[in-house]
């Protein structure tokens, strides 16, 4: 593995609208090319292949195209983006740009999270300034029909407005629910028109991916992840933050790196994610094995897992958007089963109901909230059976 | 934001994007010119077009998939996950309400983890439905009953809500919702976005806690609701219903100071064999009559005496209103809108008050029949009004609030006691013992025994229209309307088309019948004239309808216009059986058109009932000042802001 280099997202050289200038005046397709041999995967958790999403985009009809990026950074244990839109905003509003001139859009819209309200004012400035530069607004750099600016839209709170198809809901003025698919918002998106929906980090990859080449960042990471990536690192650890690392580290590795060896278990993923214990710390970070968004948690080794998963479950039950059936009335149903686990009366046959009700979930959801709902509580009651069935019965 | 000037074009629905089906990219040209793509849902191969949803792909090969939110009249929600099945090559399993075919598929509706789910979702929705199946309403016509029994639900795997969450809200004369039931499906939102475009109901609050509701929570007696009742004929379980006042009418039949008296409209007569065990369509006229009677009404009348009584007075006033605007000179509200469905008149009471002027004021027969029954019958029958109760067999949630509103009181008493669904008149007669389909016909009771077939069509959208202008036609032709239209069958405003317009020109005048003369010397300033009318039913068409004629389009410059609340008209109206479907309101129909064409007499203006009424009682004719005290109403702009 090639040594970190300094100018990727949060390197130490990271060159500003350097892809913009390389690319803009060039053919968009080349855009979508340079994307593609990257292999850049969507940085959100789901892993879709950006430049996929892109073409079809791209070739679908419309009266207008829509960049839309998804600022709604709200699955517990994550805060990459907020490190991103701080720091790194006009990355972030390149990559927009690019994308616009790719699919052939002219509005691009930040969907930001609601929490993140004090971030607006600075977006705005750095939005601002870049209309100033003549990198934002009518005629990018000079290029006559490269129109393409960017408006900020508040979210307020709830957490499936990060799934695309409930943002744009959101976006819309309607309750925020996500959608009925196929087909997808690359063709029926914002207001029924060809939208994309990116990840910030995705956004801002694709800005120094246009800018160094696609085989540059394709000569990091595994062969399905390519690439560096976020992960956000939080819990029982000595050093917690934002670390920018390879795809495909190992879970054991990024440990000893933020002083996290000492772990019982790790939630990879955030709420949504998996739980995993020491016997797979040996596993890799990255889309064939492990995918994540970039949320790691650390669970050291006096947390109650019974707890930790009905922390999630907690989450589910107030953060589902209660439309569709298996997640509104699933993450209740479990979540009463681990408080019977807690209270040590929970059967074996009614677990192994909870179980298969929890596959349900994963299958019949109507979005990827919910089916990644009993992700947590799968994996817990899996990997820490012991601890799991071993509570004393309780009145 | 300056962007969503992108108005949604494949689609027309007013409800959220995330309760339909995105349009879908245009078929591929290599499908060909029909645009087939060829599926195999269980092993069975099929070529569907490109766009059909999986769901109906399979029905249209006969095999059944079943079904919770889905509904045949509404936008797809795909929120109850319970059709869902197994598409090859896909992670998850699809929702087959929701899923248009867009390339060749390979489906299973059966698999262990179908089955398994579907048995889950039921279960999970069990959860949160209190109560017992026995001590429902909608026990034995429940859709989430009987798919509990259809996955063998025999216990409550993942627990039953014990206690009631909310509070029943019986605040509307119309609805009653116990949201204990509810299993969010979401029906009656999109029943009223979608369908009626009123929007008084939407999902509030997330996640576990998500409750349909009103704006702010509101009672629904205080919100825009128009009492259509299409809600409560399309939810699948007993979260919705009318409000039922047969213990009250038990009440009076038991009181023997009470002389009961009971209307039946045409529409209920048509459809309550459904309740019955009868296929749609077939009306069970005669039948009801015995049963009511059996049942302990004293008397049982026809409500369309008073559709023809109606008739008279409403094309008088479209007579007079013409006159005024082609003669006079006067600036009168036209077209003149029909004013005999409740929910559509509230409907323009909260959404166009400023169209108020255009609503007839003539009252809806049910209206008119309770107050000549506590007028003119109780006193040529001796009868102490206060001793008189006036029960109307209804179609309709709408007529509960209608004969409500505080000024239905012209004889001096509540003109009409109480509105009875078909539902709950079925209710009645089984409680009664009575096999209503086994009864021996007979008429109804004198003295409003005999109506006309235009009485009848009242029932059925552009049957309003249809009596009308056979009357209208005939009094200001003074010939027969069946010189333009074969059997009196004035077949341009039948159908089923949400709007429809129709032209009559009328080619020459008669004298002015007697009846009419305090109003007309002479129908010359009608001759040559083209006399142009329009349908709406559903108030999602009704509301295309006004806001055509007030951006000044082709039915502003009608002369009178049709709207029904509901879809279907009457027939389709919120107290029918349950369920409801478009073929069954077109089996409904069939059965009252049939019943027009038997019909000894089937124009308004010749029914002798009538007639005698404005001989011996309503002596200065239709529209005249007694007319106009017992038979018009006025209104009451409402508009949409909630205090």
């Amino acid at each position: 593995m090639s040594t970190k280099p300094q100018d990727i997202l949060l390197g130490v050289d990271v060159p500003i609208d350097a892809g913009l200038q390389r690319a803009a005046g060039g053919p968009t397709q080349a855009i979508i090319d340079e994307v593609r041999a990257s292999g850049l995967r969507g940085r959100g958790g789901a892993g879709f292949p950006t430049a996929t999403k892109w073409q079809l985009a791209k070739d679908a009809t419309g009266e207008a195209k829509f960049v839309v990026c998804n600022a709604d950074e709200g699955e517990p244990g994550t805060f990459k983006d907020r490190v991103l839109l701080t720091e790194r905003a006009d990355l972030v509003f390149e990559g927009m740009a690019l994308a616009g001139r790719a699919i052939g859009a002219s509005q691009g819209i930040v969907y930001l999270r609601g929490e993140y309200r004090y971030l607006r004012a600075h977006l705005e400035s750095v939005l601002s300034a870049r209309r100033d530069r003549r990198v934002l607004g009518t005629a990018i750099l000079g290029i006559p029909g490269f129109d393409f600016d960017i408006e900020i839209h508040m979210g307020a709170g709830a957490y499936v407005c990060g799934e695309e198809t409930a943002l744009i809901e959101s976006l819309e003025g309607h309750r925020g629910e996500p959608r009925n698919r196929p087909p997808f918002p690359v063709n029926t998106g914002f207001f029924g028109q060809p939208t994309i929906v990116n990840n910030v980090e995705t956004l801002a990859l694709a800005a120094r991916i246009v800018h160094r080449g696609g085989a540059w960042f394709a000569g990091f990471g595994t062969p399905a992840s390519r690439g560096y990536k976020l992960f956000s690192v939080s819990g029982d650890c000595e050093k917690p933050g934002v670390y920018e690392l390879p795809m495909g580290i190992k879970v054991m590795e990024l440990l000893e790196l933020v002083g996290g060896l000492h772990a019982k278990a790790v939630q990879v993923g955030g709420a949504s994610g998996r739980c995993i214990s020491r016997a797979e710390f040996d596993r890799s970070l990255c889309f064939e094995d492990l995918a994540t968004g970039g949320a790691i948690m650390v669970i050291g080794p006096g947390r109650d897992m019974l707890r930790v998963a009905k922390n999630f479950l907690e989450f589910f039950v107030e953060e589902s958007c209660g439309q569709c059936t298996p997640c509104r009335a699933g993450n209740v149903a479990l979540l009463e089963g681990i408080e019977l686990l807690i209270a040590g009366r929970c059967s074996m046959a009614h677990l192994h109901e909870l179980k298969s009700l929890g596959e349900t979930m994963r299958l019949t959801a109507k979005c990827g909230l919910g089916q990644s709902s009993p992700q947590a509580f799968l994996s817990i009651v899996e990997q820490f059976s012991d601890e799991v069935l071993g509570q004393q019965p309780r009145a | 934001m300056n962007t969503p000037n992108y108005r949604r074009t494949q689609t027309q629905s007013r409800a959220p994007t995330s309760m339909q089906i995105n349009p879908i990219p245009a078929a591929p040209s290599e499908l060909g010119e029909h645009g087939q793509v060829e599926i195999s849902i269980d092993g069975q191969q099929a070529k569907v077009p490109y766009g059909t949803t999986i769901l109906d792909a399979a029905r249209s090969i006969g095999i059944r998939i079943p079904t919770l939110c889905h509904h045949p009249d509404l936008c797809v929600a795909g929120v109850c996950r319970i059709c869902v099945v197994e598409v090859a090559g896909q992670r998850n399993l699809q929702a087959s309400c929701a899923y248009p075919i867009t390339a060749p598929l390979q489906i299973q509706t059966h698999t262990r983890s179908v089955r398994t789910a579907r048995r889950h979702i039921l279960d999970l929705m069990l959860t949160n439905h209190y109560g017992e199946c026995y001590a429902c309403w909608r026990n034995r016509n429940c859709e989430l009953q009987t798919l509990a029994e259809e996955y063998g639900v025999d216990w409550f795997r993942f627990g039953h809500v014990k206690e009631p969450i909310y509070a029943i809200d019986a605040s509307s004369h119309a609805v009653v919702r116990d949201m204990n039931k509810c299993i969010l499906c979401r029906r009656c939102v999109r029943t009223c976005i979608d369908l009626q475009e009123v929007g008084a109901l939407e999902a509030i609050r997330r996640g576990a806690d998500t409750v349909i509701s009103t704006f702010a929570d509101k009672p629904l007696g205080e919100v825009v609701c128009i009492g259509c009742g299409q809600c409560i004929n399309r939810c699948p379980t007993g979260a919705l219903q009318a409000n039922d006042p047969t213990d009250e009418v038990w009440e009076a039949i038991d009181n023997p100071r009470k002389h009961v008296v009971v209307q039946t409209a045409p529409s209920p007569r048509a459809a309550i064999g459904e309740c019955f065990g009868q296929a749609p369509g077939k009306a069970l006229t005669g039948e009801l009559n015995t049963a009511l009677h059996f049942c302990g009404f004293d008397r049982v009348f026809d409500t369309n005496f008073a559709a023809d009584l109606t008739i008279m007075e409403e094309a008088t006033e479209l007579l007079i209103r013409l006159r005024k605007a082609l003669v006079d000179g006067e600036n009168v509200a036209l077209p003149q809108f029909t004013s005999c469905s409740p929910g559509w008149v509230k409907f323009l009471e909260h959404f166009y008050p400023e169209m108020i002027p255009h609503l007839s004021s003539a009252k809806s027969p049910q209206q008119m029949f309770g107050t000549i029954i506590k007028t003119y019958y109780a006193k040529v029958h001796g009868l102490d009004p206060s001793d008189v109760v006036t029960v109307a067999l209804m179609p309709c949630s709408a007529k509960k609030f209608e004969c409500n509103r505080p000024e239905m009181v012209d004889s001096g008493y509540k003109d009409v006691d109480f509105g009875l669904t078909t539902r709950e008149m079925a209710a009645m007669i089984k409680e009664a013992g009575i096999d209503l389909p086994a009864m021996k016909p007979s008429g109804f009771d004198d003295p409003f025994g005999t109506a006309t077939g235009s009485g009848v069509v009242f029932g059925a959208t552009g049957g309003v229209m249809e009596a009308a202008l056979r009357t209208a036609i005939e009094l200001v032709t003074g010939d027969k309307v069946e010189r333009l239209f074969q059997h009196a069958d004035i077949t341009p405003v039948r159908g089923m088309e949400g709007v429809r317009y129709a032209e009559v020109t009328i080619d020459r005048v008669g004298p002015v019948p007697e009846l009419l003369r305090k109003h007309f010397t002479s129908f010359d300033f009608l001759l040559g004239q083209t006399l142009k009318v329009g349908i709406a039913h559903g108030t999602a068409n009704a509301k295309k309808v006004v806001q055509d004629i007030k951006d000044g389009g082709k039915f502003a410059s009608c002369h009178f216009i049709e709207f029904m609340a509901c879809p279907g008209g009457c027939l389709g109206g919120g107290g029918q059986p349950i369920p409801t479907s478009p073929e069954i309101r077109a089996a409904r129909a069939k059965a009252i058109y049939a019943e027009d064409r038997h019909a000894a007499v089937r124009k308004s203006h010749e029914n002798p009932d009538v007639l005698k009424m404005y001989r011996e009682f309503l002596t200065d004719g239709p529209c005249g000042e007694q007319a106009h005290h017992l038979l018009h109403t006025h209104y009451t702009p409402r508009g949409k802001f909630i205090v």
